[in-house]
């Protein structure tokens, strides 16, 4: 039995590439073109991909998580109940919370506790967006659109409740789209103390 | 001609060389090569150096640019409505107006500059303003910057290094750069006393006359080849003074390669001098002027071309970078050095490249000759029609066209060599060697002997003749 052998011919040059100068003048044209379009050329030809970072900047896209900040209700405090999900899930357990209980006077005492210290630490921060799934109050959002601004220190990444706060989405509202069922409201779902059940 | 005044044309004629490399050309090629770069690969290049003006600063910057603005339109209006005047006296060939013509020609020149710079600082106000009163000037701050890092930066100088040779291969490297400039004229030469006549186009003129180039020296070229082969000690000692391996395959590298390609830049030079007859650069220069550019005389077309391939050899830049390969030798011969050595190694490299163009610009395009300007003004004709415009100007006007043009031949010579920079890969050492030996050496050499047929069959007066006819 005979080997077949498939000779495969080595993909040799045309005597253009060989004698060099034509594939010279090729590679100057075409270096020359974007040099032309990028300079000189009108300015939505111009394709040039890098932007002056500081003075420019692009947007964020939609989804992009950004630092956190703590929704609020329509009175101003935050909506956070202090349920801990967020810590808990938290996998860099970078969400430190107090829980506080309101006082007995208070309308949403025994329906509610509040968080008297909230502090992420915006440096352990993997930004995995587990503490916004978590929330069942939609009281921790991502949607700020802002990146953690440099600093020299390290405490200025320890972002309190003020802080955080008073960051605000990116429509610039410190509210959420989700409305929230205050115990006592004609819209509340669940039992409360005055309607029983 | 007094002795006091040729010392003092030669310093001013001296400074005007060391600003227009050390001063302009240098820097401006630091910021063009890298810029020129980014605009190839879509990038927007070095533009963050900046100095930070404080807030009033800003405001007034903002105020002013209106007044600006329109001082600058205003100006443009008065060199237009020069301009058109100057075209009707043109035309009708007398100058019926009450304003002479020079006057109207001064008028036309002077507005048309200040509108020109207005319009540009207008420019350069909406820069500022529009970056918030930070002053980046398009990344023209970037060469200031790197000179203050060379200077300040530590100058380190290897243990076992020979001191004294390593702090001389930098300045070995630089000055015969400079000094090459010497004898390269940057216009015709300058009769002091009729600066604001207009001359007649033929004939001597009287009065002191100052060429228009720092030595008028006989050898001319042959001095350029002398300066410039001390250009590869400075490279080859700096390399053997290192103390370092890849310092040393440096040098020897730069060494071997300069010396095999300054043997073509001679030899691609020999039929250019057969045809202007001359080795004086100015005398080279004078005759593209009264024929034609070398670059269009056909045997001297190849020669051209060979002489640049040959001066970017020379001027060790990337395709012909083996001397720096730093795949294979991290830097070369400069290796080793830092700061302000390292900035002179940089700078002297610039100026080279610098240096070859305006020898390239004045041996085969021209140098300051501008196409249908004589030393009387523009007379502009075409080629099969008997008419002809012209345009009287006044000496000194001529003298600084042809002094602008002779830079921008310079900057065209530049540019290309940058992009030659920025598009062809690195060659092969062996390949670099073959390029010189086996080909660009026997092609010039051949050229040689075209040449010498070229002149002794008259076919070179008769092509000379042809263009002549033709415009």
């Amino acid at each position: 039995m005979t080997v077949e052998v498939k000779v495969i011919k080595k993909p040799g040059r045309t005597v253009a590439e060989q004698v060099y100068l034509p594939e010279i003048a090729k590679g100057l044209g075409f270096a020359m073109g974007r040099f032309f379009k990028n300079t000189f050329g009108p300015q939505d030809k111009k394709e040039i991909a890098t932007i002056k970072y500081p003075e420019e900047t692009v947007e964020y896209p939609e989804r992009f998580r950004g630092i956190h900040r703590l929704t609020q209700r329509t009175d101003g405090s935050p909506r956070c109940v202090a349920c801990l999900c967020c810590s808990t899930a938290c996998p860099a357990q970078c969400i430190h919370i107090e829980p506080a209980e309101y006082e007995p006077e208070d309308p949403r005492y025994g329906y509610e506790r509040y968080p008297s210290v909230f502090v992420i630490d915006e440096l352990r921060c993997i930004f995995c967006g587990y503490c916004v799934e978590a929330c069942p109050c939609d009281a921790i959002r991502m949607d700020t659109g802002m990146h953690m601004p440099p600093s020299t220190n390290r405490d200025h990444f320890l972002f309190d409740k003020e802080t955080l706060l008073s960051i605000p989405g990116r429509d610039g509202t410190y509210l959420t789209a989700n409305p929230r069922h205050e115990p006592g409201d004609p819209s509340h779902p669940g039992i409360d103390r005055e309607r029983g059940h | 001609m007094s002795t006091t005044f040729l010392v003092v044309s030669s310093l001013v004629k001296v400074l005007v060389v060391l600003l227009i490399t050390v001063g302009a050309f240098a820097p401006i090629l630091i910021w063009a090569e890298r810029r020129q770069s980014a605009m190839i690969q879509d990038r927007l290049g070095p533009s963050r150096a900046a100095i930070v003006l404080p807030a009033s600063a800003l405001a007034f910057i903002d105020r002013a640019r209106l007044p600006i603005w329109r001082l600058a339109a205003l100006t443009g209006i008065v060199a237009i409505v020069a301009l058109v005047t100057l075209t009707f006296v043109a035309i009708k060939g007398s100058n019926p107006l009450p304003v002479s013509t020079s006057a109207l020609t001064t008028s036309l020149v002077g507005f048309a500059v200040a509108s020109v710079l207005l319009r540009a600082g207008y420019g350069v106000h909406s820069m500022i303003v529009r970056n918030g009163g930070k002053i980046m000037l398009i990344g023209l701050l970037h060469p200031l910057a790197d000179a203050l890092k060379f200077i300040f930066k530590e100058d380190f100088v290897p243990p076992k290094a020979d001191k004294l040779l390593f702090s001389a291969g930098p300045i070995i490297a630089l000055i015969p750069t400079i000094a090459a400039f010497a004898v390269i004229p940057f216009a015709s030469t300058l009769h002091w006393d009729y600066l604001n006549q207009v001359l007649p186009r033929t004939g001597e003129v009287a009065g002191p006359a100052v060429p228009m180039q720092v030595a008028s020296i006989n050898v001319g070229i042959l001095f350029i080849f002398a300066i410039a082969s001390t250009g590869i000690i400075g490279a080859a000692i700096s390399g053997y003074a290192s103390d370092n391996k890849y310092s040393l395959l440096g040098g020897i590298r730069a060494a071997s390669q300069m010396v095999s390609y300054e043997v073509v830049l001679g030899l691609t030079l020999v039929p250019a001098f057969m045809v202007y007859a001359s080795l004086r650069l100015e005398d080279m220069a004078t005759w593209q002027y009264e024929h034609l550019w070398g670059v269009f005389i056909p045997p001297l077309t190849l020669a051209s071309i060979n002489f640049f391939v040959a001066a970017v050899a020379e001027t060790k830049r990337v395709p012909f970078d083996l001397p720096e390969g730093e795949s294979e030798l991290v830097g070369g011969y400069l290796t080793e050095y830092s700061g302000m050595k390292f900035g002179m190694f940089f700078m002297g490299e610039f100026v080279e490249v610098v240096s070859l163009a305006a020898l390239a610009s004045v041996i085969f395009l021209g140098g300051w000759d501008v196409p249908f300007l004589f030393r009387d003004g523009f007379e502009f004709s075409l080629p099969f029609v008997a008419g002809s415009v012209s345009v009287p100007l006044v000496h000194w006007l001529v003298v600084a066209i042809q002094f602008v043009c002779f830079l921008f031949k310079i900057i065209v010579l530049i540019w290309f060599q940058l992009m030659i920079r920025w598009s062809l890969p690195r060659f092969r050492y062996d390949q670099l060697m073959d390029l010189c030996w086996k080909g660009l050496l026997p092609v010039s050499l051949l050229n040689i002997l075209v040449v010498g047929a070229f002149i002794l069959s008259g076919w070179l007066d008769g092509w000379v003749a042809f263009f002549e006819k033709l415009f």
